[in-house]
């Protein structure tokens, strides 16, 4: 229990250390995890909200397979979209395997059924709300959806709160990709997976504790503006 | 009024709809025409609803057409507006909730905000234009739901049940905007299950008995008179819950 | 749709390659990369040719593979037959040795084996299967893995057959293998320099060193730019030529850990 004690002490003095690898590590987390969630959003929510409104053919089968993808190994995803940027597959000549991009990349395919999974979800019980509504109004099919996405905005926050947090807590899919290269590929996970191998647990574990500091940060402001928004809106 | 262009009379031509393996609406078959306010009446299960949301266009009939006019789409869903039980809104300002639907209607930029501006007023909530809708009281919603539809100045307003979650005083209200509707010429096609109510905005009823048109009459000649026996203890209130 | 994709992928690669210095993507090993060699070396290189050496550190087999594949422009690994095979069948342009260190045999304090303080690993080995003493093993195909391999070999044992319980395989990396081995109290075969460097020994001490068949060897091959024509060959045969010269030499010499050398350079200029 006193290396728990340790490495708390040691979070915090690595914190307040000003350790530029460290900022710099920390950094390009967020960037890669906040770029990915974004893409993941953008193409996520209306790709939810269709299957939730459409009707269509082989609907329960796609529902059913978009659920299952939320469970993607991120080491299977990792090795996938490898094989997809590697210079001997398909999109090599893009040159982007062991860049940041190829990190966003991954972790996008990662939480993008997640999002989706979740927006269609939410999605599918509110139409049940506004459905003879909008559909009385002459809203139909995508006006539908992207009106719903909108209305129900603030519970959709919860959704990519669960896709931010899948991102910023996976290492499978990054350090594949990204080759966990020094200064250049390296995040938070990955170096905690490399300290951890190196054998400095202390370290190892303060690193850690700074990332779930991070997340818990992140998910008390996402709640806070929730919050305010429902108080506004109703 | 009825034109050529209108989409009234509107005839229903032996419509029935089946769900869940069930037969709701047996056959009926009916004109509703321009002018009168129709009521639909009927007990609770007897498919009143159903029949209205049928007529709308939101549930497709197993058998059996509807036809309004001859008119086609999208003239016949324009022409058409309705008001649920529960006003739906979206969680934006009363103000934008008009606007949306206008915009939906394809009706130009430029004109939307006045004539939103003057359907609020028409209902007598202009002053809470700015107010997120949903947190609006029951009777305020529902207010803004009237407003909303008068907005679109259809041929034809459903009302399904438009009163029933709300108090006497929102009630009185509620039921002078429908009032002025049918003042303005308006076809009011309208189901409740007040009789009091009936009696004050309606001119001729449809009295559905399990899915059946039990008769179609006059109001008056309805509750002094009324020609089925289904009718008769309706209005006795002896009707059995269905 | 299909033109937005096409604009915003064209966007992205466009930041990824212009945002970017020079630079050469090197394949090595876990050995090197966590032992900090390459932390101080790599300065040294990027400093006088303006070049960034990129890391990417797995195992022999996995670094090897990327040759393969084109994904690195130099593997620096250690297995000779191995690289020997890589440029024999056409991957790689030609081998530089490059430095050596030694592998060494950790075990516990207690020494259920009895191996403590011997020369001889075949000895070592033959008395660990004996007593059935824990051992962690790589098994990632990795060149100390190969270096195990052989030297169960040459002990005589068939290792895939007559292992028991006793032989735990973890297919990991050397760090990881030593956390398991401390954490169950085992024997392991681990590369001195990462043995220095690792922080997690628990109870685990060196019990045989010294012997000739410890020998690890390291070469730095440039993957063939005939194979795959975005090679960057001149970056990459500036950093093999500098990594065997006597610069590159005397910087490998000069890196040591608690005033212990870790790697002994040993290009044949």
């Amino acid at each position: 229990m006193n290396s728990l004690g340790e490495a708390l002490r040691g979070a915090v003095d690595l914190l307040f250390s000003g350790d530029t690898t460290l900022g710099g590590i920390v950094a390009l987390s967020l960037a890669v995890s906040l770029s990915a969630v974004a893409l993941a959003t953008l193409l996520g929510l209306p790709l939810g909200a269709a299957i939730a409104v459409g009707r269509f053919r082989g609907r329960r089968a796609l529902i059913v397979l978009l659920n299952a993808l939320m469970g993607l190994p991120p080491v299977v995803v990792g090795l996938l979209v490898y094989l997809l940027l590697s210079r001997a597959g398909p999109l090599g000549d893009l040159g982007l395997l062991f860049t940041p991009p190829a990190m966003v990349i991954a972790q996008t395919v990662l939480v993008l059924p997640i999002i989706a999974a979740l927006c269609r979800q939410s999605v599918e019980d509110a139409w049940i709300e506004y459905e003879e509504q909008l559909r009385s109004l002459g809203a139909a099919g995508v006006r539908a959806a992207l009106t719903l996405i909108w209305d129900i905005r603030f519970s959709l926050v919860t959704a990519v709160l669960a896709g931010l947090g899948r991102a910023l807590a996976e290492v499978g899919a990054v350090i594949i990709v990204g080759g966990n290269i020094d200064g250049v590929t390296r995040v938070m996970t990955t170096t905690i997976a490399l300290e951890t191998s190196k054998g400095d647990l202390p370290l190892a574990l303060s690193l850690g504790f700074i990332l779930i500091a991070l997340v818990i940060m992140l998910n008390a402001a996402a709640h806070l503006i929730k919050e305010a928004a429902q108080r506004r809106y109703g | 009024m009825a034109s050529a262009h209108g989409i009234l009379p509107l005839k229903l031509n032996d419509l029935r709809f089946d769900a869940g393996g069930r037969t709701i609406i047996h056959g009926i078959s009916a004109q509703i025409t321009a002018g009168p306010a129709t009521i639909i009446l009927g007990a609770n299960g007897a498919g009143k609803s159903v029949l209205m949301r049928l007529m709308h266009g939101l549930l497709r009939p197993t058998s059996g057409s509807i036809d309004w006019h001859g008119q086609a789409e999208p003239r016949v869903r324009r022409g058409q507006s309705m008001v649920f039980q529960r006003p739906v809104m979206l969680r934006r300002s009363a103000l934008d909730n008009i606007l949306y639907a206008l915009k939906l209607a394809r009706v130009p930029a430029a004109e939307r905000k006045g004539i939103a501006m003057e359907a609020l007023r028409e209902v007598g909530i202009a002053d809470i234009a700015h107010r997120s809708a949903r947190v609006l009281s029951g009777g305020e919603q529902q207010r803004l739901a009237l407003a909303r539809a008068w907005a679109l100045h259809p041929e034809v307003l459903f009302l399904d049940e438009p009163t029933a979650n709300l108090d006497p005083g929102a009630t009185r209200e509620i039921e002078n905007v429908i009032k002025a509707f049918d003042a303005s010429g308006t076809k009011i096609v309208m189901s409740t299950h007040n009789l009091g109510q009936a009696r004050r905005l309606g001119d001729e009823v449809l009295f559905i008995h399990q899915g059946r048109l039990a008769e179609q009459t006059p109001i008056e000649t309805f509750f002094r008179q009324p020609a089925s026996a289904e009718a008769a203890a309706f209005v006795k209130g002896e009707l059995p819950w269905v | 749709m299909g033109m937005i994709l096409r604009v915003a992928l064209a966007l992205l690669v466009s930041a990824s390659v212009h945002a970017q210095p020079k630079f050469i993507t090197v394949a090595s090993t876990t050995s090197t990369e966590q032992s900090g060699l390459f932390k101080h070396l790599l300065p040294a290189f990027e400093k006088k040719t303006g070049i960034q050496v990129r890391v990417v550190a797995l195992g022999t087999g996995q670094s090897l593979d990327m040759g393969k594949r084109g994904d690195a422009d130099v593997v620096f690994v250690h297995a000779k037959q191995l690289e020997e095979k890589f440029v024999a069948e056409g991957y790689g342009v030609k081998r530089f040795e490059v430095m050596y260190n030694d592998f060494v045999l950790v075990g516990p304090k207690t020494d259920p084996a009895k191996v403590g303080g011997g020369k001889d690993i075949v000895a070592a080995l033959q008395k660990i299967k004996a007593v059935q003493a824990p051992f962690a093993s790589r098994g990632d195909k990795s060149g100390t893995h190969f270096a195990e391999l052989q030297l169960w070999k040459a002990a005589g044992i068939d290792i895939a057959k007559d292992k028991g319980p006793w032989y735990r395989d973890t297919g990991s990396g050397m760090g990881p293998t030593l956390n398991t081995a401390a954490g169950m109290n085992a024997y392991a075969l681990t590369d001195r320099g990462t043995w220095l460097s690792f922080k997690n020994r628990a109870d685990l001490v060196i019990s045989v060193e010294g012997d000739q068949r410890l020998f690890n060897q390291y070469g730095v091959i440039l993957v063939n730019p005939a194979k795959h024509a975005h090679i960057k060959k001149e970056m990459g045969q500036a950093f093999v030529d500098w990594v065997i010269s006597s610069e590159g030499q005397a910087a490998i010499a000069e890196y040591k850990i608690d005033g212990k050398q870790l790697f002994f350079p040993n290009a044949k200029n």
